[in-house]
């Protein structure tokens, strides 16, 4: 997926000439091609992520689309006043391109564990914050990105993950996607979480249980409207995200929900990382299998919900 | 666009200045005013004697970029705009009003200025972009940062530092005003920035020092033709500097009450 991102943004720097990319310290070889082709537009500029945040601002407010990509750690946890207040506050055309968004990095702990990325750039006005699905969907949001409007976090998955999303759905930021209409159960993802929500749905089919999902890639601005409305459909709504579930795609989805006035407000269940720290490395998936992030686990805890619901 | 006087009257221009900060301070009752007087004279020699700006046209492409790092010395940044009419002088009055165009510190939406600054450590890493976008343009304009010598705390201002030098960015001017004091007592105390000026020159830059009592020192310094590298100016100032009470006293770094006697005793020291 980040190769995706990145050839994209060659891709768009080749046909614009305001389109200049940024890396802090990245792997060796990283868009070489970009290096080689458009030497004056390449900035590998050190380990300095508020420094870059704040210089791509200056970058941004002469004009320019500011391609800046590094760790999702350092990029949002790091220069997080940068971000509010050189980014936000001035609507800087700068996309922050979060590599290792959620438990990516697990072997190596928690310093590196982008889980509360989403919560504080949610915070910041002005902010987009999109999570898309698979490399398919990422390019779709960095084709989408270049003619819009201020700052993007642009959260960057493991890669290799399977392309689910279909692309006569289309991309708009903002809007969420409906994948499938939902029955007893309605699925709100975001980021990979909509794999692990598309095979959940097919263990649960299997046993006569009806589930729908709504795919919000773009978690600000948040799609309330969609997520109102299907929601108004299904007996109980689950939220999945590979993010502590403070502050995030489960806390937007609560709050939409709880403001809409509904006559029968559906159960409710935020899937995510607890509020913890996650204690042991291994891999993404092994974490995924700590806090019943993987399909089977999701489809129990769907279970249980519903058994609670119709105690029989 | 602004015209460069030849001869600029220090002076008058400084006590002028210092009464407008003087009336913001007594309308909204609070202020920075050791911060806002001791750049007094820089911001002048820079506004009157540098700068190539058009307060008809504050966007204008190829203008001078001044961003004020330092951004609670922003009275008297908000004063020579308003001099040059960027934005009506009644607005100085309504300084920190719900409705006023100007607040505590600088913001970007007030005509003139060229980021939000405040949060310290933000201009150079901003102004450093602008140098960048320049170079990639083709523009022959400079930018030049003002930043606080208790700024130079943050780790951000160095980080910008090196990579201006890396970038040769000879279009690039930081200007510290070296006051010696911050917020709690002395910069030798709190945490000492000495040899201040190696420092700068070891990041790679072009240095210079100047004694604010005699602005033309920096008018002079910053007319020379550049070298090929980042330049900083070490400006040597006086916290408070024009009123003797405030004049290197901490109690007037950052002032939320004025009494009376204070508000006649500094407009009498103002008389011109």
């Amino acid at each position: 997926m980040r190769k995706r991102c990145l050839d994209t943004v060659y891709q768009l720097a080749k046909a614009n000439k305001d389109v200049v990319f940024v890396g802090s310290d990245l792997g060796v070889g990283v868009l070489d091609n970009f290096k080689k082709e458009m030497p004056d537009r390449f900035f590998m500029d050190g380990v300095s992520e508020q420094h870059l945040i704040g210089a791509c601002a200056g970058l941004a407010m002469s004009g320019k689309i500011v391609y800046f990509n590094t760790i999702a750690t350092f990029l949002t946890r790091r220069a997080f006043e940068q971000n509010m207040i050189d980014l936000g506050l001035t609507k800087a055309k700068v996309r922050i391109l979060g590599s290792g968004g959620g438990l990516v990095y697990a072997p190596l702990g928690p310093t590196h564990l982008a889980f509360e990325d989403v919560a504080i750039m949610r915070t910041i006005p002005n902010m987009t914050i999109v999570a898309p699905a698979d490399a398919e969907e990422m390019a779709r949001a960095m084709v989408a990105s270049e003619h819009y409007d201020g700052p993007i976090y642009v959260r960057i998955a493991k890669g290799g993950d399977p392309v689910v999303t279909k692309p006569e759905l289309g991309f708009e930021y903002g809007r969420a996607v409906v994948y499938r209409e939902p029955g007893d159960v309605l699925f709100v993802t975001t980021g990979v979480m909509l794999n692990r929500a598309l095979d959940a749905v097919k263990l649960l089919e299997a046993e006569g249980v009806s589930a729908g999902i709504l795919h919000c890639h773009t978690i600000k601005p948040f799609d309330t409207d969609s997520v109102v409305k299907q929601a108004k459909k299904a007996r109980a709504v689950i939220t999945l995200e590979e993010h502590t579930i403070i502050g995030g795609l489960g806390s937007a989805v609560a709050e939409a929900l709880a403001e809409a006035g509904l006559e029968r407000m559906p159960a409710f269940k935020r899937i995510g990382v607890p509020d913890v720290f996650p204690e042991r490395y291994g891999s993404q998936n092994s974490q995924f299998e700590d806090f019943g992030l993987n399909a089977p686990q999701i489809a129990a805890s769907t279970r249980r919900l519903l058994k609670e619901l119709s105690p029989a | 666009m602004l015209t460069k006087d030849k001869k600029i009257d220090f002076v008058t221009l400084g006590k002028n200045t210092r009464r407008d900060v003087a009336d913001a301070l007594v309308a909204a009752g609070r202020g920075h005013i050791g911060a806002s007087y001791s750049l007094v004279e820089i911001l002048l020699v820079l506004y009157h004697g540098i700068l190539k700006v058009d307060p008809k046209n504050p966007h204008w492409e190829d203008r001078d970029r001044m961003i004020l790092s330092k951004g609670h010395g922003c009275l008297t940044l908000y004063s020579i705009l308003s001099d040059f009419g960027f934005f009506p002088k009644a607005e100085m009055k309504r300084f920190c009003m719900p409705d006023g165009l100007l607040g505590g510190h600088p913001e970007h939406k007030v005509p003139g200025v060229e980021a939000s600054t405040g949060a310290l450590g933000h201009g150079p890493s901003i102004g450093v972009g602008m140098a960048m976008a320049a170079k990639l343009n083709k523009q022959k304009h400079g930018v030049f940062v003002v930043v606080g010598d208790g700024e130079c705390d943050e780790g951000s201002v160095w980080e910008a530092a090196m990579h201006a030098s890396k970038h040769k960015l000879d279009n690039f001017t930081i200007l510290v005003d070296y006051n010696k004091q911050q917020s709690y007592s002395d910069v030798s105390e709190v945490l000492p920035l000495e040899p201040f000026t190696d420092k700068w020159r070891a990041f790679g830059f072009e240095t210079h020092e100047a004694d604010m009592d005699h602005p033309e020192i920096l008018l002079d310094i910053l007319r020379k033709p550049r070298t090929g590298a980042p330049r900083a100016v070490i400006c040597h100032t006086i916290k408070g500097k024009g009123i003797t009470f405030i004049e290197r006293n901490l109690k007037w770094h950052h002032k939320v009450k004025l009494t009376p006697e204070e508000i006649e005793n500094i407009y009498n020291e103002l008389e011109i």
